[in-house]
């Protein structure tokens, strides 16, 4: 299976759009090398402005942009975009409901050895709570490349969480990603997998491992947070009876928050959040971090049958 | 400036300034202080510079103003008012339920705003943000900013004001309301932003200090702006906050209370 990272998928979809649609405008953190909107500011150097290190700015500057019709995309890590600018992401752009596009890359555990100060877990819920805000985690390169081209088209504020790392591709061209709606990537019966993100590839993992054990399990893509998916959820839930989501964020306010906020009202069933506990990360590599946070195919498997037993 | 036109802004923003009394009495609450201070600056603005058109508010190739200092919304709404963006009547649901007229600018209700604005310092980097869109269209529209001197505490002013001079938007011309007072007090006693022209000039912009309640300077500020090439423009105007209410004038408690129709009263009395 090959791998590529969403934040290289960005880079490469957002220079391709750039050269079609005029009116996409690139701002940046003094991160471009790190976020790929360097591929964009090759592609059409007119159009790409760093901002230097100033995200507040930045946001407003983007907002201003959009205010006069163009289709600013902002770009930094996760922890800059969601947390330093939270203020002007709030009353500048959400507020207006205009029309820019928040590009966070380095999201999560896995930016690895620059350690907690970076890793930003809580944006799901940062980002998801704000009216008119479309949040999207694409799970691999090929939801990426699709997830901009619908952001650029959506006309409103949308938050893209993406990441440092390589992540397995689970699609191919043929897929046909939709704001705000999920996918079942494999069927199943005794339980529900629910992913966002890099997370998506180790539930199907973790799929695999429970069907040697006799458990059908199906998997569901969640890569719009917001607009969610709340039908899909739901009879995903009632097909299987219980259900796990997995997501590299805080347990609290990401996607298990969500799934949870449906499920209470509309189904309630038995229900495992696998994310980081309430706690801010460390330095270390990503694959020690994802291991030492319980992001493992091996805990998804455990919680599963954790799950499926209390079932009534 | 010519004397009929002298007159006409005088008489206007005269106007402006008794609406803006009225519907603070009105609401009951709002921030009369800092509207009167920029009262001749927007209304110089709206009636004498601006390429707008109050029949097509989101008319592309307009004139843009970003009340970047929110809370004097009275003024932007009066001044919209009378522009003819809406009607007058609608001045009195200031701050009401279900109001156009949100207690700061929503540029999603009202027509003429060009930009929600209220948490302060964010303005300036949307104004920013409209220039640099001019820019990229090569268009020769002009943005125009108005912030507070206390606003100028905010660290996001300076990041926006670094991003003007560096992108050379010489077609942002940003208005400081100096009126030297903020809540707490004096900007002096409070956070001192001064000296606010050597710091606007520190960053590379054409700074110009004038008298804001002089039409005439004002005027003559925004023509020397347009000739500037290369610099974005800070007119840093010295203004009275409360100004043309006498009880009002220099009292920082105006800042953000509403009198009550007796006041009311007294103060239309003084602006007749």
């Amino acid at each position: 299976m090959t791998s590529v990272a969403t934040r290289d998928a960005y880079g490469e979809a957002l220079a391709a759009l750039g050269q079609e649609n005029e009116n996409i405008v690139v701002l940046d953190a003094d991160l471009s090398k790190s976020t790929k909107t360097c591929d964009f500011k090759k592609a059409v150097p007119e159009r790409f402005f760093n901002m230097g290190i100033a995200e507040q700015n930045m946001m407003g500057v983007a907002a201003g942009l959009a205010a006069c019709g163009k289709i600013p995309f902002a770009s930094t890590f996760a922890v800059f975009a969601a947390g330093r600018a939270y203020d002007q992401i709030r009353n500048t752009i959400a507020y207006p409901k205009l029309n820019v596009k928040i590009a966070a890359s380095h999201a999560g555990l896995t930016v690895g050895e620059d350690g907690g100060s970076h890793q930003m877990l809580e944006d799901i819920a940062l980002m998801r709570v704000i009216p008119n805000m479309v949040v999207l985690v694409p799970a691999d390169g090929e939801e990426t490349k699709q997830a901009v081209r619908a952001a650029a088209e959506y006309d409103g504020p949308v938050y893209i969480r993406l990441g440092r790392p390589k992540v397995p591709m689970i699609f191919d061209e043929n897929y046909k990603f939709t704001i705000g709606k999920g996918v079942v990537v494999k069927e199943g019966t005794d339980v529900t997998l629910i992913g966002t993100g890099i997370m998506v590839s180790k539930a199907l993992e973790a799929a695999e491992k429970l069907a040697a054990e006799g458990i059908n399990a199906a998997v569901v893509n969640i890569s719009t947070i917001k607009l969610l998916d709340e039908k899909l959820i739901v009879q995903m839930a009632e097909k299987t009876g219980a259900v796990v989501t997995c997501e590299e964020h805080s347990i609290i306010g990401g996607l298990g928050g969500a799934v949870a906020e449906v499920l209470c009202e509309q189904c309630p069933v038995p229900m495992a959040k696998i994310g980081v506990n309430d706690s801010f990360g460390q330095s270390g590599l990503p694959d020690q971090l994802l291991e030492k946070y319980g992001l493992t195919v091996e805990h998804i498997v455990e919680e599963a049958k954790k799950v499926i037993a209390r079932k009534k | 400036m010519e004397e009929r036109t002298l007159k006409m802004l005088t008489a206007q923003a005269k106007e402006i300034r008794q609406d803006i009394v009225k519907m603070v009495g009105e609401a009951k609450s709002g921030h009369p202080g800092g509207s009167l201070s920029a009262a001749d600056i927007v209304t110089y603005l709206y009636f004498q510079e601006m390429h707008i058109d109050p029949e097509e508010p989101q008319w592309a190739d307009r004139d843009r103003f970003v009340l970047s200092k929110g809370h004097a919304a009275p003024v932007l709404y009066a001044t919209l008012a009378h522009r003819g963006f809406f009607p007058k009547e609608e001045l009195n649901s200031l701050r009401k339920l279900d109001s156009h007229l949100q207690g700061h600018p929503d540029m999603k209700k009202v027509p003429g705003v060009d930009m929600s604005t209220g948490s302060l310092g964010t303005g300036i980097s949307a104004a920013v943000g409209m220039a640099l869109a001019g820019k990229i269209d090569k268009k020769d529209r002009y943005t125009y900013a108005l912030l507070g001197d206390g606003e100028l505490d905010e660290g996001q002013v300076w990041e926006a004001v670094m991003a003007a001079s560096h992108y050379q938007l010489d077609h942002l011309i940003a208005f400081v309301d100096n009126n030297g007072l903020q809540i707490d007090g004096n900007v002096d006693d409070v956070l001192s932003p001064n000296p606010i022209d050597a710091k606007f000039a520190a960053f590379g912009w054409n700074v110009l200090v004038i008298d804001g309640h002089d039409f005439g300077q004002i005027e003559e500020a925004v023509k020397a702006a347009k000739a500037t090439q290369g610099k974005p423009t800070a007119i840093i105007a010295k203004t009275v906050k409360g100004k043309g209410v006498s009880f009002m004038e220099n009292q920082v408690g105006w800042h953000g209370s509403a009198p009550n129709a007796e006041q009311v009263a007294t103060a239309l009395a003084e602006l007749q």
